[in-house]
Formats: structure tokens, sequence, C-alpha cells
């Protein structure tokens, strides 16, 4: 039991960070029917961009615990959000008329460029994250002690997520999203300015796949540059498995893509971590390509 | 109102409208009749900013609209029901008519708007909360009136409304349109069902592969007996 909840807590945290990687895949998606190759990179831009704001302007001298990752957590969100931003403005939108596959390409291209230019500029080798910024603290779960940070984790990506789908449920420049996604030239008829909700979705995936790759820093401690490569294509699983272009798809897909890993690293072999994130993406795609979520309401002609 | 001067549309390297000019004035019902194919939905969208002039003007209230984008000209007061009906099929119908009020800030306006929409298509106030994919067709076109009407236009693009409904619903919808019409909303209809359409309108448009070849009063279009062999299925 207790070795059964540590894995299930662990899973679901890391489920989390899937999760909020995937919303990125399947927003963009959702508006582009593309996928961004590039996002996972952003994500690893995240991370790296966390532990240089936090050993440049030694935040911890200034604030606690909790403000230091709070202050971090949003100037990582915004910059990770420009970056979004400016690679849709640069490598998506000139070939917003051209053939799908030339974005799939340029998105290609900005991925390698994303990923060398982090090898350049921090190094190849792992970088470590400052260990002392999080309490070491444990909670006793049902009678199990799990690590608090693990605990935070899953908390913050989950309050995230709440209001990522609050947003898109109930304001109304998240119905603007909804709608491009569903029809984009209605949605033009309806007054929506369509290249500004994909700028926005290009500012929203990013700042949570940025966050997402915060997390994982201080969470495992350590970084590499091609971390984009790994998670990215775990998260993208996880998009597939919800559903892609299906934004609560994308949640449930991450948290149970994390804890089906967990598990199977439990209880298989941890040997088989990764490649029990291909067995769930080919088995999707095989007996349920529109993924769990995926399904939509037919529409009558 | 809208003046549409000689204008060339091309999807890719084929031109589909070769010159095409209209004449809306304010508060009238103008048709626009042809074969499938002619270029009236093509038409339509150009003047929605959907499709891009390559040559010609589009004039609304005596400004400038081709050079605008799609969401700007909608902004201006130009709604169109496309081809199709496009309602949002997994949003609701509440939100389908939210966003035809995505232009309005006016929050009173919006209200009585979705109140004038709800008295003219009281089907779609019993169906607020169903998703718009899982209406009947006729009930979707109903919706897709209802939403252009939303956002308070100054004009109003149908394109095909009686596509693929019952007779008694056409009926319906073209007895809609007269009213709307009544209550100052300037119409331009593109219609398949060209005697309706012409007994709806005050003057109407024939269009042959991208060209106008006949402009008229609706009156005299009904009469004339080149409209009758090709669009009226023979004189009656
Ligand atoms: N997206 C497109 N790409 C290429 N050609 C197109 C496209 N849309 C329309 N066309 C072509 O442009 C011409 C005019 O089409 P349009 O849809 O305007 O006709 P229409 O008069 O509305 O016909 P219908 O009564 O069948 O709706 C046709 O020859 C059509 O094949
Ligand atoms: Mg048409």
């Amino acid at each position: 039991m207790d070795f059964f909840l540590q894995q299930l807590t662990n899973g679901l945290a890391v489920g989390s960070i899937y999760a909020l990687i995937a919303l990125g895949y399947t927003m963009v998606y959702g508006v582009l029917k593309l996928i961004n190759f590039a996002h996972g990179d952003l994500f690893a831009i995240g991370a790296y961009l966390g532990l240089t704001l936090l050993t440049a302007f030694g935040l911890t001298r200034f604030l606690g615990p909790l403000g230091v990752v709070i202050v971090l957590a949003l100037m990582v969100m915004g910059l990770v959000a420009v970056v979004g931003a400016v690679l849709e403005r640069v490598a998506y939108r000139p070939l917003r008329q051209a053939h799908r596959l030339s974005a799939v390409v340029s998105a290609m291209g900005a991925s390698i460029f994303f990923q060398n230019a982090l090898m350049l500029i921090y190094g190849a080798r792992y970088k470590v994250y400052p260990h002392d910024i999080l309490p070491k603290n444990v909670v006793s779960l049902l009678g199990v002690e799990v690590p608090l940070v693990r605990l935070l984790v899953l908390l913050t990506s989950v309050l995230m997520m709440v209001a990522l789908y609050l947003f898109i449920q109930k304001t109304r420049i998240g119905t603007a999203i909804r709608a491009a996604a569903i029809d984009q030239r209605a949605a033009k008829l309806m007054g929506i300015n369509v290249d500004r909700v994909i700028m926005i979705v290009f500012l929203i995936g990013p700042a949570l796949g940025g966050a997402a790759g915060l997390m994982v820093g201080l969470y495992y401690g350590q970084i590499n540059f091609t971390m984009g490569w790994m998670y990215g294509l775990k998260a993208f699983t996880a998009a597939i498995l919800g559903g892609i272009g299906n934004i609560p798809g994308a949640m449930v897909g991450g948290l149970l893509l994390g804890v089906i890993e967990a598990m199977g690293a439990a209880y298989l072999s941890i040997a088989w971590k990764d490649a029990i994130t291909f067995i769930v993406l080919i088995a999707i795609l095989i007996v349920r390509p529109t993924g769990l979520l995926g399904e939509r309401v037919a529409e009558k002609v | 109102m809208l003046q549409v001067e000689n204008i060339h549309v091309s999807y890719g390297r084929v031109e589909a409208l070769h010159g095409v000019s209209l004449d809306v004035r304010q508060g009238e019902i103008v048709t626009i009749l042809g074969a499938n194919g002619a270029g009236k939905s093509t038409t339509l969208n150009a003047i929605c900013g959907i499709f891009k002039t390559t040559e010609g003007a589009i004039r609304f209230e005596k400004e400038d609209i081709h050079t605008l984008a799609a969401h700007a000209i909608v902004a201006r007061g130009v709604a169109q029901v496309p081809e199709g009906r496009r309602v949002f099929g997994t949003l609701t119908v509440r939100e389908n008519l939210n966003l035809g009020a995505y232009t309005c800030n006016d929050k009173a306006r919006v209200a009585d708007n979705r109140q004038r929409v709800y008295t003219l298509f009281p089907r779609l106030a019993e169906r607020v909360d169903q998703l718009a994919g899982t209406l009947s067709g006729g009930e979707q076109q109903m919706l897709a009136i209802g939403r252009a009407l939303m956002g308070n236009p100054k004009i109003l693009l149908l394109d095909e409304p009686s596509l693929g409904l019952a007779p008694l619903l056409v009926k319906a919808i073209f007895e809609t349109i007269r009213e709307i019409n009544r209550s100052g909303l300037t119409v331009v209809l593109v219609e398949q069902n060209a005697r309706a359409a012409l007994k709806l309108a005050h003057r109407g448009y024939v269009m042959e592969v991208g060209r106008i070849v006949l402009e008229d009063t609706a009156d005299r279009l009904l009469a004339d007996p080149e409209v009758q062999k090709a669009y009226l299925g023979g004189a009656r």
C-alpha cells in the first residue's frame, strides 16, 4: 500500500507536468491543425530560463521559498510566452496559406534551432538546480510519507489547469478560441480576429510549457538541453491519449499517462518506463485514434 | 449603401469572378441568382473579406472595405449567414448566439438583440443549452440567422438559407427575412429557389460563370422569358 501510494502520487505529479505541456500541443492543434514540434523545446527553455533567473538575481536572498517560486514562475511563463509568440510570428504565420507539410517542416526546424541554441548557450552537460530552494518536508498522507514538493507540483499544475479551463469555458476570448478551433471561416464571420486568437494560443501554451519546465527543474533538480524531446514526446502522447484538440482531454491524458508510466516502472521494470509511453501511443492509435475524449458531436450539413 | 465595383477574385491560378459589380441600397432586399458554380458564394465572401479581391473595389457606406480584414468588416455591420450554416456544432445555442455578438460591447444592446432573436425564433429559446450540432437542419438555419442578427448588423448577406429545408420551413424562413427587412435591415439573398427569392426581393442580379449577366427589378426578372427558362423551370 505504501509503495502503491508513493507510485500513484509520483505518477500524478509527473503526469500533471505532462498535462501542462500537452495543453500547448492540443491548443495549437485546435486552432491551426498543426503539431508544434518545437513545443517540447519551449518547455526546455522554461527550465533553463528558470535556472538562469534563479542564479543570476539571487532571488533566494530577497524572498522566502514560496515567494521565489512564484516570482520565478511568473517571469519564466512571461518570457517563454514571448518566445512562443515570436515563434508563431516567424516560423508559422508566413506559412499560414502554404501546404500543411511546410509548417511541419518549419516546426521541426524551429525545434532543432532551439535545441542547439540551448546547447550553445548552456553547454551539453546536465545543469543542476540549486537544491536549497524548496522545503524538504514530507507530509503524511493516509499514513504514507509523501514529499511535500510532489504535492506542490501536483497542486500548482491542477490550479493552472483549472484556471485555463475556466478561461476557455467562461470568457469571451476563451469562447472565441473554441470557435476558431471549430471553424476558422465562421469565426471570422463573427468578427473574431483569428490571427489574434492564434497569437493568444501561442502565448498560453508556451507559458504553461515553460512553467512545466521550471517545475521539472525544481522537482528533479537537473536539466539537459535534450529534455524537450522526451518530455515533448510524452506530452504529445498524452494529448493524443486524451484526444488531440481537446483541452480537458490533454489534462486527463497527461495525468493518466503519468500514472501508467509510474505503475509500469514500479511493477514491471524501471527500464520499461519510456517504452510504456510508446506502447500507449501505439495502442491508442490502433484502438481509438480519436483519443479518450476526442469524440465530437456529429455536425449536420 | 454597398457598392461592389468590378471585382475579380481568384482561387490560386483560377479566376472565379471576372469583374462583378453590384449596388445595394439602404432598406432593399437584393437577390443574386445563378447556377451552381456561378460565383455567388465567392461574391458574398469577397464582400466579407474572407477572399481578397485582386482587382476592383468594395465600398460600404462610402468607405473602402476590400482592404480590411474580415473581422474589421464584420465590425462595421456586415453580417453573413454562410452557405451550409456553419454553426459551431460543439458549442451550445447560447454560445453560438454570444459569438454572433462578439463585436458588440454594449451589454444592454446584446440583451435586446437576444430577445429579438428569441421572438423571431422561439424554438431557439427552448434550446439554449443544447449543442448546435444536435439541432435539426431547420433549427440550425434559424440559429445561423439568429447568430448573424446578434451583432446588430446594418446589412445581412444570406447564402442559400433554404438549402435542404422542407417547403413549409422555407416559407417560414422567407417570411422571417421579409420581417427582418421591414424592421430596417438591408438584405442580400443568394438563392437557388429563384421564384421565391424574386417574389421576396426588390431587385435581382443574375450571375453566370463569374459575371453578372442580368440586373433588373424583381418583377421584371420574374416576367423575363430568359430567366423563366433558365431559373424558373419554364413559364407558368
Ligand atoms: N475554395 C475554392 N478553391 C477553388 N475553387 C473554388 C473554391 N471555392 C469555389 N471555387 C470555384 O469558384 C467558382 C464559383 O464558386 P461559388 O462557390 O462562388 O459558386 P456558387 O455560385 O456559390 O455555387 P453554388 O450555387 O453551387 O453554391 C466555382 O467554379 C468553384 O469551383
Ligand atoms: Mg454557393
